[in-house]
C-alpha cells in the first residue's frame, strides 16, 4: 500500500461542507510523512509546529500553510520529492492552500472568489478608479484645470477638488480596513487565538520581530532561501525588505501630510525637503527596488516550488505597487508643469485601486501570516510550561 | 558533455564518501571526473536519507553539547562491534573526525542541534540542517563549483586492475559503453544491499522480504569486480545494519519515515502469534538496530508489533496508520492471525503482569522494570498489559539500510591486496570499506563519519600521488 492511498482524510470543510480541496488533502498527507521524518525541522516555523500535533485537522492545515514563507528549502531537501513514489512538494502545496484560506476567510465572503483571476481583476479596479476619479472630475468641474499649469499650495486640488479626493479616499480606505480587520478576526477565531494569547509571553512582540525581520526566510542558519536552484540566497528577503518598508514609508509619508493639512493647514504639494516628500520618496525608491526586484525573482523561480494558479495574484500587487510609486516619482518631477494634472490623475488612480483591491489581494498575506506567527509563538511558550 | 578517456582522478558513486573524496582531491590540485549512476534527481545515494554524524570533540560545538572524547567514541564502537573491527584504523578515523564539522561546513553544509525525538545524540552527533539531501545538494554545487566534472547516468560495470593497480574502468552512460582510465581511483559507490541475487546468494529466499531503505543504486558491481581481483576483503558478506520497518514500506528509498518505534511499548508476534524476543530489553536507540534481524527470522520474515491505546502518544508518529480494532479477535483477522492463537498469546502475556503490578511504576524515561514473571520470552521493561482497546497493530519486515563487506583499506584509504600490499593508485571511502570499522553492530552516525574521514583522506592522497 502507497501512502497516496492510504491519506486518511477526515477533514471536512466546516465553513461550508463541502469536500475538503486537494490541497487540504495533500497538506494532510503531507503533514504525516514531515511528521514521521522531521529532517526539516530547522529550516523555519513550519516543521516544529508539525512536530506539535500527531493529527491535522483543517485549521492546522490552514495555520502551516500562512506560517510557511514558500522559500523552497524543504523541496530541495526532500529525499521524497519527485520522483519518489512520495512525490512531496510542501512549499507548492502549502501555497495553493494558502491562497484558499485568503479566499475563505475573506469579507465579504463573497468577494473572496476575486482571488481568482487576480490579475484581471486589479487590471479592472485600476480601470474603475480612473474612471471614477476622471467622471468625479468631469461631473464636477470644469475639466481645464487638468491641463493646465498650478503652482504653489494646494496646487493639487485644483485639479481635483479636495472634498472629492478625501471622499474617494476615506470610503475605500475605510472599507478596506474594516474588511481587512473582518478577515483577520475569523482567521483568529478558527485558529482559536485571543486577545489574553496575544498579550501574554511576549506573543505579540516575538511575532512581530520575527514579520519584522523576515526572521523565517533566512533558511535557518542565515543562508537564506531558494530561487532558481540548489543554492541558497538572501536577495528575496532583502527586496522584500526594500518592499514592505518602502510601504510602511509611504503610508507614513501619508499620514503625515494628512496631518500637516489638518493641524498645521500646510497644503500639498509639500517642498522637496519636507518630511512627507522625504518619506515618500524613500518609500517610493523601496517600492521599485522592492517589487521589480521581486517580480525578477518569481520570473527566475524554479517553477516547482510555486503555486502558479496564483501566480497572477502575486504579479498584479507587485505590478500595481511599481506603477504606484513610479506615477509618484513623475509627479514630483513635473509637478510644475502642465502634465501634473494628468500625472496626478493617474497616480491616484493606482492609489484607489491599491485601497480598492487591498482586502482582495496578496497585501493579505501579512494579515494571515502574523496569526500565524502569533500562534506559533503562542504554542511555543505553551509547551515550555 | 560526454566522460573524458583519462582523469587524474576517478571517483567512482556520488554519495556523501565520493563527494568528500571529489572535493578534497579537486581542491588538492586534481583534474577529477565524478561518475553517478542514477540521474541527478535521484544522487545522493543513501547518504540523501542520512541527517547526522558522530564526531569526536573535547569541548561543546556551536550544535553539539558537552564534549565527546576520543575514549568514549571508541568504547561506543568497541561495545556495538564486539571488538570486531580494525582498532588502530577505527582510533584513526575517530581522531580525523575531530575537525571534520567545519571542513564540511566551508562547502555550504549547516549544522543544527540534535532534532525532536533524538536528545540521546545531542552529544554524539551532529545534525545536518535539512537532512541528508541538503547536505548532498551542497556538496554537489561546491564540486561544480571548483571544476570536478560530474556525470549522472554513468553506471560502472567493471574494473580493470594490472599488477595491483587500477588501470581502467568499464561505463555504461545513458546506453553507451566506454572505458576510462586513470592516474588514480577513489572507490566510493556503497554497499550491495540493494543486489537481490547477491543478497539471495547470502541469506536465501530470506532476502525476497527484506525492504531496501535506501538507494537501489548500490548494487555492489564495483566491489564485486574488486573482491574478484585479488583485492583483501573485511566483514563478512552476511554482516549489515538491519532494522524492523513498516511492512507497506517502499521496496526502496523508503528511508527514515519507515521506522516503527513503538516496539518497546508492544508485544511483538509472528505469524503464528507467538511473541519471540524480549521488547523492553533496553532503551529503543539501543534496541533499534537488532530488530532487522530478529523479524529476518520469523517464518516469512514478517512480525506484527500490537499496542492498546494507553501508550498510542509515546513514540514518534509512523508514516503508515496503524490498523485497527476493538477486540484482540478482530486484530488477528486482520493480520491472518488465529485469533484464538493471539487472544491466548496477548492473555498469557496480561496474566504474567499480574502479580507484579504494585512494585514497578511504569515510565518510559527509565530502565522502570515493569516487567512480566515467568513468560517465555519475558518483557523486561514498559511492560503494561493489553486491555485498553482500541488495539492497533504495525506490520513490520526486516529493512536493510547497507552492507559491511568491502575492500581493506589502510590509513591512507588505500585499498589493499590479499597479500597485504597498498595498492598504488586504488582508494576506498563509505559504505564500501565500512567493515573495516564496523565488522558487525552499529552507532548511530559512524556511516557518514567513515564516508567523510576516508572520502576526504582518499581525496587529498590521490591528488598528492599525481605530484610526485
Ligand atoms: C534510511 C537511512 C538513514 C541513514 N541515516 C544515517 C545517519 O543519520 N547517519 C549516518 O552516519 N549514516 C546513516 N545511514 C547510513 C549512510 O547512509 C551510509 O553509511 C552512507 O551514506 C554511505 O555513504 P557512501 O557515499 O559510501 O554511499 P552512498 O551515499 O550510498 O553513495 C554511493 C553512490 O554510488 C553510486 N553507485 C553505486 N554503484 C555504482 C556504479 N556501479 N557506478 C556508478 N555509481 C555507482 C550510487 O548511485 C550512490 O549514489 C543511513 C542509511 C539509510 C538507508
Ligand atoms: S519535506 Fe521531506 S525531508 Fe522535509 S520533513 Fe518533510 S518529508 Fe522530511
Ligand atoms: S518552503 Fe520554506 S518556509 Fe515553507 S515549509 Fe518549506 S522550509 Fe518552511
Amino acid at each position: 500500500m502507497s501512502v497516496e492511498k492510504i491519506a486518511i482524510v477526515e477533514i471536512v470543510d466546516i465553513t461550508n461542507n463541502n469536500t475538503p480541496s486537494t490541497a487540504l488533502v495533500e497538506a494532510e498527507r503531507i503533514a504525516n510523512i514531515c511528521n514521521a521524518c522531521r529532517y526539516c525541522e530547522g529550516f523555519c516555523a513550519v516543521f516544529p509546529a508539525i512536530t506539535q500535533r500527531r493529527n491535522f485537522n483543517e485549521h492546522d492545515l490552514e495555520y502551516l500553510a500562512n506560517l510557511c514563507h514558500n522559500c523552497g528549502a524543504c523541496y530541495h531537501a526532500c529525499q521524497y520529492a519527485p520522483p519518489h513514489e512520495f512525490s512531496i512538494n510542501l512549499p507548492q502545496t502549502l501555497a495553493e492552500l494558502r491562497a484558499e484560506t485568503y479566499q475563505k476567510y475573506a469579507w465579504p465572503v463573497k468577494l473572496g472568489s476575486l482571488f481568482h483571476r487576480n490579475g484581471l481583476m486589479v487590471a479592472i479596479a485600476v480601470v474603475l478608479a480612473m474612471i471614477l476619479l476622471l467622471s468625479s472630475l468631469l461631473l464636477f468641474q470644469d475639466r481645464t484645470p487638468v491641463f493646465t499649469q498650478h503652482l504653489g499650495a494646494g496646487a493639487f486640488y485644483q485639479v481635483i477638488s479636495h472634498q472629492a479626493m478625501v471622499a474617494l479616499a476615506g470610503t475605500s480606505f475605510g472599507f478596506a480596513i474594516i474588511a481587512l480587520l473582518v478577515s483577520f478576526i475569523k482567521f483568529c477565531r478558527a485558529n482559536t487565538i485571543t486577545l489574553a494569547h496575544i498579550f501574554s509571553n511576549n506573543v505579540l512582540v516575538k511575532a512581530s520581530y520575527a514579520a519584522g525581520t523576515l526572521k523565517y526566510l533566512d533558511g535557518g542558519n542565515g543562508q537564506g532561501c531558494h530561487t532558481k536552484d540548489q543554492s541558497f540566497s538572501n536577495t528575496r528577503r532583502y527586496f522584500h525588505h526594500a518592499m514592505a518598508w518602502g510601504f510602511v514609508l509611504c503610508f507614513l509619508a501619508t499620514s503625515v501630510a494628512t496631518l500637516f493639512e489638518y493641524s498645521l493647514d500646510i497644503m500639498s504639494p509639500f517642498p522637496v525637503i519636507s518630511l512627507p516628500v522625504i518619506l515618500g520618496s524613500l518609500g517610493g525608491l523601496g517600492l521599485i527596488v522592492g517589487p521589480l526586484g521581486l517580480i525578477w525573482l518569481k520570473i527566475i523561480t524554479d517553477p516547482k516550488i510555486i503555486s502558479i494558479k496564483y501566480l497572477g495574484m502575486d504579479y498584479a500587487f507587485l505590478l500595481l505597487l511599481l506603477c504606484i510609486s513610479i506615477t509618484g516619482f513623475l509627479l514630483l518631477g513635473f509637478r510644475s508643469t502642465s502634465a501634473m494634472g494628468m500625472l496626478l490623475i493617474i497616480h491616484l488612480g493606482f492609489v484607489f485601486a491599491l485601497f480598492l483591491i487591498l482586502p482582495y489581494s496578496k497585501f493579505v498575506h501579512a494579515l494571515y501570516r502574523f496569526v500565524a506567527l502569533l500562534k506559533f509563538y503562542h504554542e511555543q511558550a505553551a509547551t515550555k510550561k | 558533455m560526454t566522460i573524458p578517456s583519462h582523469a587524474n582522478v576517478l571517483v567512482i558513486g556520488g554519495g556523501n564518501a565520493g563527494l568528500c573524496a571529489a572535493i578534497a582531491a579537486q581542491e588538492a590540485g586534481a583534474q577529477v571526473v565524478l561518475l553517478e549512476h542514477s540521474d541527478q534527481q535521484e544522487r545522493g545515494g543513501n547518504s540523501k536519507h542520512t541527517r547526522n554524524l558522530r564526531v569526536m570533540h573535547n569541548a561543546p560545538t556551536a550544535t553539539l553539547d558537552n564534549s565527546y572524547s576520543a575514549q568514549e567514541y571508541l568504547d561506543d564502537l568497541l561495545k556495538v562491534t564486539q571488538g570486531n573491527m580494525d582498532q588502530p584504523l577505527t582510533e584513526f578515523m575517530i581522531e580525523q573526525s575531530a575537525t571534520l564539522l567545519p571542513w564540511l561546513q566551508r562547502m555550504g553544509i549547516h549544522f543544527q542541534p540534535s532534532l525532536s525525538g533524538t536528545l540521546s545524540l545531542s552529544h554524539t552527533n551532529a545534525f545536518f540542517l535539512g537532512g541528508g539531501k541538503a547536505l548532498i545538494n551542497a556538496q554537489y554545487l561546491t564540486a561544480e563549483r571548483i571544476g570536478v566534472k560530474i556525470f549522472y547516468h554513468a553506471e560502472v560495470t567493471s574494473i580493470h586492475l594490472e599488477d595491483g593497480a587500477f588501470k581502467s574502468a568499464a561505463v555504461t552512460n545513458r546506453g553507451f559503453k566506454q572505458t576510462i582510465t586513470a592516474d588514480s581511483v577513489i572507490f566510493a559507490s556503497g554497499g550491495f544491499q540493494a543486489n537481490k541475487a547477491w543478497m539471495k546468494e547470502i541469506w536465501g529466499c530470506v532476502a525476497d522480504n527484506f525492504i531496501i531503505r535506501g538507494t537501489p543504486f548500490n548494487q555492489g558491481t564495483v566491489l564485486k569486480s574488486l573482491l574478484a581481483q585479488d583485492v583483501a576483503s573485511v566483514a563478512t558478506p552476511e554482516q549489515c545494519h538491519a532494522v524492523a520497518i513498516d511492512a507497506r514500506s517502499p521496496k526502496y528509498d523508503g528511508g527514515i519515515v519507515t521506522r516503527i518505534d513503538c516496539i518497546s511499548f508492544s508485544i511483538v508476534v509472528n505469524k503464528n502469534g507467538k511473541r519471540f524476543y524480549d521488547e523492553g530489553e533496553d532503551f529503543w536507540p539501543k534496541r533499534y538496530a537488532i530488530w532487522g534481524r530478529l523479524v529476518a527470522q520469523q517464518p516469512e520474515q514478517i512480525a506484527y508489533s500490537i499496542i492498546d491505546s494507553q501508550v498510542t502518544e509515546q513514540f514518534m508518529p509512523p508514516v503508515f496508520p496503524s490498523m485497527q480494532a476493538n477486540s484482540i479477535e478482530e486484530l488477528a483477522q486482520l493480520i491472518a492471525i488465529e485469533p484464538s492463537v493471539l487472544t491466548a498469546t496477548v492473555t498469557q502475556y496480561n496474566n504474567a503482569l499480574a502479580s507484579d503490578k504494585k512494585t514497578a511504576q511504569y515510565n518510559p524515561k527509565i530502565l522502570d522494570q515493569c516487567r512480566t514473571q515467568g513468560l517465555t520470552p519475558e518483557k523486561t521493561n514498559w511492560a503494561l498489559p493489553i486491555n485498553k482497546p482500541p488495539y492497533y497493530v504495525y506490520p513490520l519486515r526486516p529493512g536493510i539500510t547497507f552492507t559491511y563487506l568491502g575492500v581493506k583499506v589502510n590509513n591512507k584509504a588505500q585499498v589493499l591486496m590479499n597479500d597485504g600490499t597498498a595498492s598504488k593508485n586504488m582508494y576506498a571511502a563509505g559504505e564500501i570499506m565500512a567493515g573495516n570499522i564496523l565488522g558487525q553492530g552499529y552507532c548511530a552516525g559512524t556511516g557518514m563519519t567513515i564516508g567523510a574521514v576516508f572520502g576526504r583522506i582518499a581525496g587529498e592522497a590521490a591528488a598528492c600521488q599525481l605530484k610526485k
